[in-house]
């Protein structure tokens, strides 16, 4: 520390470091200035003026948290001045609006309110205004009563800055100052998407969120920390409860991933966890109806099935669904229950639906198939690439890491994409690639690459193998070739390879748009090509980096919840590891031959040679391909036992359900995108009977004759740690103190935010020489336009959870077919008529959306909504090799729709 | 309200054009836009936040908070009325409103012939003159419902 950085606060003295503000020095020595408009590491803003101090030899009192600290300064924070300062400010705010705190939700939880008892502000000499404007409640979710609004503009700095969704800012000026919206209209008629940030940052009653409206005062609330349910980002929440109900939820402030923010779906999806059709007893189907029955007797009946059908048709005649929405513990129990009980590897989980192709690529390439670098690295990167992810909707808080990046960073973005989603707005290059075609832009990409002598050869040489033939086969990759595929214009594709080559660290980030294709797993191992020829794999803000959907994707394929391995990869065609297994199971023996995976599953089901599945909340009746051939496999089957929190689609043709609890009702652990283990917290008790997962298969299990003794999670996670070298190192104890990312090894063990460091797992990284092939449907007369799947920001998944909260719905309340100007025009379609999508295997209506978004030639159709499920029309094309399906791209044709003799 | 034509959004990309890559450029495009057009109405405002890729609350924001950009068509002709303190006792409110019934326009707001803009002002220093009034770049002393009529019949 330098001795020339010394400052005297309130007669004692500091040491602090260059450009420190005194507001951090004082902050650092539990000094305590109170601020309200200042928004922890965001540039101060010094609107209000409540952080006010002294410095000696100055005239005007200075504002801390904007005044740098110089040498020798001597302040006072709470002089006579200060505070007389302080209170007159105090006065004029709360004369400024209409400060009745009586029914205010932000009562006991607001700084003004704090300042005005701390500074003992009694009375109000000035009169009190009366409101301009009049409060906003137009929409389901937030609350503006702009009569209690400050004018603090930690709102506009929220938005702008940390959420970076420009929404709002401050409009008109002096007395008519409001913080507005675009045109100033209502939030829900502006650009605002409801990720509620500016909720959580107003210090004030201004803005609320509207569900939780006389729900329960803040002191009444008990608030515990506990990780979202929703997608694989991992934000840290706090669910707020009052009488075993969840009123609120609020950002963990004070940690990584999400340092406090949350999207639309974290903080005001919640309504599933206490609704009302919430599965609570056990149902047996007779007669073609559900009846309720006690646990002993499902349980039993389903033991007895499983059992006959394991006697006369083989373990291999049983299927398991595990689930990318249970824990870690109870993914590993499920596929414990699958190999050690049933005795087959017939284990799988909807990653077969999204990431397979990550993981079996990756693995290949580097030797463990996960993200390599930590979200927080993205901070770090000169050049984001981001291909196949329309990250604002499917991970809206890593997205915004990214778009900080750009605008308030030092780095550039590149989209590759077939539609044109919001990042576009922030990239120096928008692509645009006919779907299916990545193969052949990143070869390009490569082609120019090497051509002009722009790769790390020293990298190359020295950490990979395998370059010679990879230069061979992007040889004839030329620009003017990959035009002819990609539609990309060769200028275009030039410009984008030497802005990755030249810039060091450039991450690459993709999601389904580059997995879900025949050629997914291809497709992945060309972005570990590209990565590794510029040497960008195991340095700090490089990396190679697939975003995962759901919550515990990443979680269930760590443990175990794939058919051709045990937990930590470790595969079962191995006999030494399945020995290990066998006998820390207790068992004999366990199934040497790779499993069936989810798509072959239902297909072997159609055939009859799969007689029985167990599925474990997932919803493969809305989530898989080919949704019309799904339905008739899985009524051709001897038994199903679904085991949900909901009556899902999947579950109503069931024999057997069984309910299960929420993850605010049990105890584990979930490992996020970046492989990031948190703990997951019990914060209520479940609805009825409804039984944590692990429970439910370990009193399976003990009927079926293997019993599984775990008193709680904590238990299994400690055989985890036994047989898992990557799990190690990983405890409870552990978890409540630090983040860990596997592989943590021990208990020592640091954990490993980056991979491949100095080393790859595998070795050398690995260069695939891979030529394109095209999408196994292209457009044709009879379906002559392209169809892609993906996500919108206000659900997930197939809506199990989000379409049970009015406010996710009143958000995004339908399926709409996303169209260009262009196409519309020549179908001659307008806004909101409703079309009817058929492809070769199914058809659904929906209503037309015309947007900028869409390009000529494709159609866009949301895969959430059930009743017009886009899945009736994708093609079940699989990767040969992780057998994922082409959700990405189909044929289709579009006609308008008439319902009952007109246009609806 | 005042169309814009298609040759104003011809001008209006031009402008947008001109000064895409340069920053701070969104002050200078809000002033030629309105030079052209005469006001800054939303689908203007959301032109210019497409093109130049800025945040439309952004551009919400500055327009209102100058009080140079307006968001409502100006007329031909600007009408001033001072309101200061000795214009307003001589009888500046009653001539205001006079000039208000008789076109039916609103303080701030302009006729439905784009003739006449009317507004009304502090102080404007001609004290001497009250009550005053300014007509583009004219200014006329002791104005009165008499006499304003027929001053306005001059400006077409
Ligand atoms: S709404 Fe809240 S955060 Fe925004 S300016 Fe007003 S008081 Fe500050
Ligand atoms: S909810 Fe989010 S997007 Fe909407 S105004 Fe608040 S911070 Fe901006
Ligand atoms: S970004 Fe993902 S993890 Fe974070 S709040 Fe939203 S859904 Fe939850
Ligand atoms: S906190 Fe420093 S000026 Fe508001
Ligand atoms: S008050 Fe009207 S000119 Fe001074």
């Amino acid at each position: 520390m330098n001795i020339e950085n010394k400052i005297i606060i309130n007669s004692s003295e500091f040491y602090f470091k260059s450009g420190e503000t005194i507001l951090q020095v004082a902050e650092r020595n539990g000094i305590d200035i109170p601020t309200l408009c200042h928004i922890k590491g965001y540039m101060p803003t010094g609107a209000c003026r409540i952080c006010l101090v002294e410095v000696k030899g100055t005239r005007n009192l200075l504002p801390s948290c904007a005044t740098p600290a110089a040498h020798n300064a001597i302040i006072e924070t709470e002089s006579e001045r200060v505070i007389r300062a302080r209170w007159i400010n105090i006065e004029l705010l709360l004369a400024s609006g209409h400060h009745n705190c009586l029914t205010c939700e932000a009562n006991g939880d607001c700084r003004l309110q704090e300042l005005a008892y701390r500074y003992q502000v009694e009375k109000i000499r000035f009169p009190e205004s009366i409101s301009l404007y009049p409060t906003e409640t137009s929409n389901a979710l937030i609350i503006r009563d702009f009569s209690r609004c400050i004018l603090c503009g930690r709102c506009v700095q929220a938005c702008n800055e940390i959420q970076v969704n420009r929404a709002i800012s401050y409009g008109y000026r002096g007395v008519t100052s409001k913080i507005v919206a675009v045109g100033d209209l209502p939030l829900n008629e502006s650009d605002c998407i409801f990720c509620g940030e500016c909720v959580g940052v107003c210090p004030v009653g201004a803005l609320i969120e509207k569900p939780s409206r006389f729900k329960g005062r803040a002191w009444e609330l008990k608030k515990i920390k506990t990780t979202c349910p929703y997608c694989g980002v991992g934000c840290q929440i706090n669910l707020h409860v009052k009488d075993n109900k969840i009123v609120k939820v609020t950002g963990v402030e004070d940690g990584p991933p999400n340092f406090g923010s949350l999207c639309v779906k974290g903080r005001f999806g919640y309504d599933f966890i206490n609704h009302p059709d919430r599965l609570t007893v056990p149902l047996i189907k007779e007669n073609g109806r559900f009846r309720e029955a006690s646990w002993n007797e499902a349980l039993s009946l389903v033991a007895e099935r499983l059992g006959e059908i394991k006697l006369s048709y083989g373990p291999d005649s049983i299927g398991v669904f595990s689930s990318a929405k249970i824990t870690n513990e109870e993914n590993y129990l499920a596929q414990k229950f699958a190999r050690a009980v049933l005795g087959t590897n017939n284990i799988d989980h909807c990653a077969r639906l999204c990431h397979a192709s990550t993981v079996a690529g990756l693995a290949i390439a580097f030797g463990s198939g996960a993200m390599t670098n930590p979200i927080a690295d993205i901070e770090k990167s000169e050049l984001i690439l981001v291909t196949g992810s329309n990250t604002t909707e499917a991970h809206p808080v890593i997205s915004s890491f990214i778009k900080r990046a750009v605008e308030f960073g030092r780095a550039k973005l590149i989209v590759i994409d077939p539609r044109k989603i919001p990042l576009a707005k922030f990239a120096t290059l928008w692509i645009r690639q006919n779907l299916g075609t990545d193969v052949a832009w990143a070869n390009g990409m490569m082609h120019v690459i090497i051509k002009e002598n722009l790769y790390d050869k020293a990298y190359v040489e020295s950490r990979t193998e395998g370059f010679e033939e990879l230069k061979k086969t992007v040889k004839k990759y030329t620009p003017e070739y990959v035009f002819k595929i990609t539609g990309i214009p060769a200028d275009d594709l030039i410009k984008a390879a030497r802005m990755y080559a030249n810039a060091r660290p450039a991450s690459i980030f993709f999601a389904m748009g580059i997995t879900q294709h025949r050629t997914g797993t291809d497709n992945v191992k060309s972005m570990a090509n590209l990565s590794m020829l510029c040497g960008n794999v195991g340095i700090p803000g490089g990396g190679v980096n697939p975003l995962r959907g759901q919550n515990n994707v990443q979680g269930a394929c760590d443990l175990g919840a794939l058919p051709n391995v045990f937990s930590g990869y470790q595969t079962v065609s191995d006999a030494a590891i399945r020995e290990r297994m066998a006998e820390t199971w207790n068992v004999e023996s366990l199934p040497a031959s790779p499993g069936l995976t989810v798509t072959e599953m239902v297909i072997k089901a159609g055939e009859g040679k799969i007689k029985a599945l167990y599925i474990i909340g997932e919803n493969p009746l809305v989530s898989d391909p080919d949704l019309n051939h799904a339905e008739k496999a899985l009524a051709n089957l001897d038994f199903l036992v679904v085991q949900d929190i909901f009556l899902s689609d999947t579950a109503k043709i069931a024999d057997v359900v069984l309910p299960s609890v929420s993850f605010a009702e049990k105890d584990g652990t979930f490992t996020n995108t970046e492989r990031h283990v948190q703990r997951v917290h019990k914060v209520i008790n479940p609805p009825g009977k409804a039984r944590q997962d692990w429970k439910i298969i370990c009193d399976l299990s003990a009927r079926m004759g293997y019993t599984m003794t775990y008193r709680n999670s904590d238990t299994i996670m400690k055989e985890i740690n036994r047989v898992t070298p990557s799990y190690g190192g990983i405890s409870y104890t552990r978890l409540e103190k630090e983040g860990l990312h596997w592989p943590c090894p021990t208990v020592e063990h640091p954990g490993t935010p980056r991979l491949h460091v100095g080393r790859f797992t595998r070795g050398l990284g690995l260069f695939h020489p891979i030529d394109y092939i095209p999408p196994a449907e292209v457009p044709d007369k009879e379906y002559p336009l392209y169809l892609t799947t993906g996500r919108v920001l206000y659900h997930f998944h197939t809506g199990t959870m989000t379409m049970q909260s009015e406010g996710l719905n009143g958000l995004a309340p339908e399926c709409f077919v996303e169209i260009s100007s262009e196409d519309a025009r020549n179908y001659n379609v307008k806004e909101g008529d409703l079309l009817r999508v058929s492809s070769r295997r199914g058809e659904i209506t929906a209503k037309a959306r015309i947007s900028d978004q869409a390009i000529r030639g494709t159609i866009f159709i949301p895969f959430h909504f059930a009743k017009a499920a886009a899945n009736k029309l994708t093609n079940a094309a699989l990767d040969p090799v992780a057998k994922i399906p082409e959700f990405k791209v189909c044929a289709v044709r579009i006609e308008k729709a008439w319902v009952h003799g007109e246009q609806r | 309200m005042k169309k814009i034509t298609l040759k104003m959004w011809k001008e209006i990309d031009g402008i947008i054009q001109r000064h895409k890559e340069k920053s701070g450029a969104l002050i200078p495009v809000l002033e030629e836009c309105q030079s052209v057009c005469g006001y800054l109405p939303m689908e203007v405002q959301e032109r210019i936040s497409k093109g130049l890729n800025i945040p439309g609350s952004t551009i919400y924001g500055v327009v209102t908070f100058y009080s140079f950009f307006t968001m409502a068509p100006k007329g031909r002709h600007i009408i001033k009325i001072c309101l200061g303190t000795a214009c307003y006792v001589r009888g500046g409110k009653p001539n205001l409103e006079s000039i208000q019934d008789e076109f039916g326009v609103e303080t701030g707001g302009t006729t439905g012939d784009l003739r006449f803009s009317l507004d009304s002002v502090r102080c404007i220093g001609a004290c001497g003159m009250a009550p005053a009034m300014v007509v583009d770049d004219d200014t006329y002393a002791q104005v009165s419902k008499q006499n304003i009529m027929k001053i306005l019949d001059g400006y077409k």
